[in-house]
């Protein structure tokens, strides 16, 4: 029985206490510093219902979703399946119809997110390719049966009454950055664009990611 | 053999199956992207997607000489030494432009358009085109306009390859769609009043490489790529096209051809492909059920088999209904569990629907009379087993001559019964009947068992068209809770072990019956001619020898 693995194990033997250390005073007083160290720091739990944690970013936090409206208040969603395509929990449940619009031509006619089912990933708003799903920073969700857990589309639309005012739809936070730097100069030649598209998003990320490291 | 290069490879190939450039570069493993064209229609090689370098090989000298500028695959005929080249850079280069090209006009609204997935214009920007677009966005919506019943048109996402011109001149013969206008203009339209309505006209939205041409019934209900497709048979009549039924846990939403080009090659009308929400009708007998003094007494499978072979054995005197839309299998174990309780029980041929004659379109595709699958197949089953095969409305007289105490009659067709000039004999003489059947009709009310079938998409068999030839197909979907499809049952009845297994059936018939000798043996995707043995003392039937080009298997 001589296999080449065995011969690369080497034992080790267990170091033998020390007098003092068979009393396992110094153990126990190692432990309580831990505790008198966490009795005296700053607490960092909180007492929930009274207190409420504050995400520090509602933007790219991920709580409840929500359908935003377009600018004449309809759904923006054109139910075009690829959020409950991404979804790997498989929550979503939507059943596409022709629009009543005659400027759109598709939209959801019943959109259903199952909120015991999600776990809150955030695919479906990656997704999207018309910003129509976002997740806002409502993180505590409740509800009296199953069925009430499963959100339709007025109760998304309603979520995105309530909180457009604080956490206004990402693509309306990009437009005002755009906005408010120096438009992107216009490419009427025929040659490709030196920059892709979108590439002062990225600038602005990467100045962000270095002010962070460095701060 | 003719002798060709693409790209370096070596295909032999024969010069009278008169190839082109594309289907050369199949024979090699090579793929030539290309939009307008189709095996089936005539080419016009406007596209110019399959633009590659073409050669020709001197074989006096041995050198190769290049035509200076591209040429379209789909119009250059297979000759011997020719020389394709598809890969090249020239190549490349020239499908990126024609990408970019399309792509100009095109609202890349992917999103929405139900081609999505399956759409040649996606496949080959991803394969072919440049990696980034440097036209601006077009708004994210395309005008759409009503072309017929079932046909909707998206114009602007329209890439103008004709296929759909040419199907409604060469195929259906109609010729309802045009193009008109000029250069970026350009669109396909319908002379106002004269509405794409043809039978054939579901065929143009599978044509359509783009998501173009859309189908109302399938409009918005689900993205292709939640469907799985599964390979059956049309019985809406005895041509028996082959079938890709699309369906997404067990609820069909679509019915596409498959390709056999033997039987209805890349095409089906549209009384096939809008046939199937009859699959899901809430009417059909889901409950298998006996007849008792107090109404209907529900049976679940279990109890159903006892009672059933019980009562096969508490009556002497049978006679059995086979309906031509049962399986071959189907048909054959009926008659032996008939023949197992009654030696000498007469088979009668089911009713046979027809409707008007026979319709021919210009392409040489035939929509038959005959609205079910499998009357050939059901008839030589009942042939072996009873010598005369008689038609049903000779069933009362049947009935009298053998002194018969039950009757098993099969149903299956989705227009039921109507009209049924031996019902009321039938009920006159109080005969206990079993019926197998799909929806409830004048016959179930007065039936002593009452089982519940299973449709054409819910059972694995095989079918027998009108040229003799022997398809075999799967089940696609799984049938309503409550319904017991027909071989299974049989199968059961019978006292075979295991699962239903009709191949194994098919096996043991083809070994019985002379006729299905030709079905010994595994069966391929475009199925057996049963004639094949039988070939040599009878002339071949010219409209059913598929035509020489047609032997290969193009998309």
């Amino acid at each position: 029985m001589s296999h080449a693995g065995t011969k690369k194990i080497r034992w080790v033997n267990e170091t033998p206490l020390s007098p003092i250390e068979r009393t396992y005073i110094p153990l126990v007083l190692q432990g309580l510093t831990t505790t008198v160290r966490h009795l005296v720091s700053k607490k960092i739990t909180l007492q929930f219902p009274e207190e409420r944690y504050e995400p520090a970013d509602p933007i790219i936090y991920r709580g409840v979703h929500r359908l935003n409206r377009d600018a004449q208040g309809r759904v923006k969603c054109v139910a075009c399946f690829l959020c409950a395509t991404a979804c790997p929990a498989r929550c979503i449940d939507i059943v596409a119809g022709e629009s009543p619009w005659p400027d759109r031509e598709k939209y959801p006619v019943h959109f259903t997110i199952d909120m015991l089912r999600c776990i809150f990933c955030g695919m479906c708003e990656e997704a999207c390719p018309v910003n129509a799903i976002e997740l806002t920073s409502l993180y505590d969700l409740c509800g009296k049966s199953r069925e009430e857990m499963v959100f339709d589309k007025n109760k998304l639309l309603l979520i995105y009454d309530w909180t457009k005012d604080d956490e206004p739809p990402l693509m309306q936070i990009f437009e005002q950055e755009a906005i408010r730097e120096e438009p992107p100069e216009e490419t009427q030649s025929w040659a490709a664009p030196e920059h892709p598209p979108f590439d002062h998003v990225a600038e602005k990320a990467a100045e962000m990611y270095r002010r962070d490291s460095a701060g | 053999m003719a002798i060709a290069l693409v790209d370096g490879i070596v295909v032999e190939f024969d010069e009278r199956e008169k190839l082109n450039g594309i289907q050369l570069a199949r024979r090699a493993g090579i793929e030539i992207p290309h939009y307008c064209w189709h095996p089936g229609l005539s080419v016009v090689a406007s596209c110019r997607m399959c633009l590659v370098e073409v050669g020709k090989h001197e074989p006096t000298t041995g050198d190769i000489f290049f035509f200076p500028r591209l040429m379209p695959a789909c119009n250059i005929p297979a000759s011997d030494g020719i020389v394709l080249v598809t890969q090249s850079a020239k190549v490349q280069q020239a499908r990126a432009m024609v990408q970019e090209d399309l792509l100009l006009r095109h609202p890349v609204d992917c999103p929405i358009c139900d081609k999505a997935g399956e759409c040649y214009l996606q496949d080959y920007y991803f394969k072919y085109g440049h990696k980034q677009r440097r036209t601006p966005w077009h708004p994210f919506t395309s005008r759409r306009k009503d072309i017929g019943e079932k046909i909707t048109l998206f114009v602007d996402r329209c890439i103008m390859c004709s296929r759909c011109v040419r199907f409604t001149r060469e195929i259906s013969g109609s010729g309802e769609l045009m193009i008109v206008d000029r250069g970026n203009e350009q669109v396909i339209d319908i002379f106002p009043g004269f509405p794409l309505n043809n039978k054939l006209s579901g065929n143009v939205v599978d044509l359509c490489p783009v998501g173009a041409l859309g189908d109302k019934e399938f409009l918005y209900k689900q993205r292709v790529w939640y469907l799985r497709s599964h390979g059956s048979i049309c019985i809406e009549c005895a041509t028996g096209c082959a079938l890709w039924v699309d369906e997404n846990q067990d609820r069909i939403w679509r019915i596409r051809p498959r390709e056999n080009p033997f039987v209805n090659k890349w095409w089906i009308c549209n009384d096939g492909r809008y046939a199937y929400p009859y699959i899901h009708s809430p009417q059909r007998l889901t409950t298998a059920a006996r007849r008792s003094p107090d109404g209907w007494r529900p049976l679940n499978a279990k109890t159903l088999l006892q009672e059933l072979s019980a009562f096969l054995q508490e009556k002497e005197r049978w006679v059995a209904v086979l309906s031509p839309f049962l399986t071959v299998e189907e048909a054959y174990l009926l008659a032996r569990v008939i023949r197992q309780a009654d030696p000498r029980a007469p088979l009668v041929l089911g009713y046979v629907p027809r409707t008007g004659r026979d319709e021919t379109f210009p392409g040489g595709f035939t929509i038959a009379a005959e609205k079910c699958p499998n009357r050939r197949g059901v008839e030589e089953v009942i042939g072996y087993f009873a010598r005369d095969v008689r038609p049903i409305d000779e069933l009362p007289q049947v009935i009298h001559r053998h002194g018969a105490e039950a009757l098993w009659i099969t149903g299956g067709c989705r227009h039921g019964w109507e009209p049924i000039p031996w019902l009321e004999e039938i009920r006159e003489l109080k005969l206990p009947v079993v019926l197998q059947d799909i929806f409830p009709s004048p016959l179930s009310e007065s039936s002593e068992f009452i089982i519940p079938g299973a449709t054409f998409a819910e059972k694995p068999g095989s079918y027998v068209n009108r040229h003799h030839r022997l398809q075999m197909v799967r089940a696609a979907i799984r049938p309503p809770k409550g319904v017991l499809p027909e071989g299974k049952l049989l199968w059961q009845l019978e006292g075979r072990e295991g699962p239903y297994d009709p191949a194994a059936v098919l096996q043991e018939l083809a070994e019985d019956i002379v006729y299905f000798r030709a079905a010994l043996g595994p069966i391929p995707e475009t199925g057996v001619d049963l004639r094949v043995n039988l070939l040599a003392n009878s002339a071949t039937d010219a409209s059913n020898g598929p035509a020489a080009e047609s032997m290969t298997i193009d998309s």
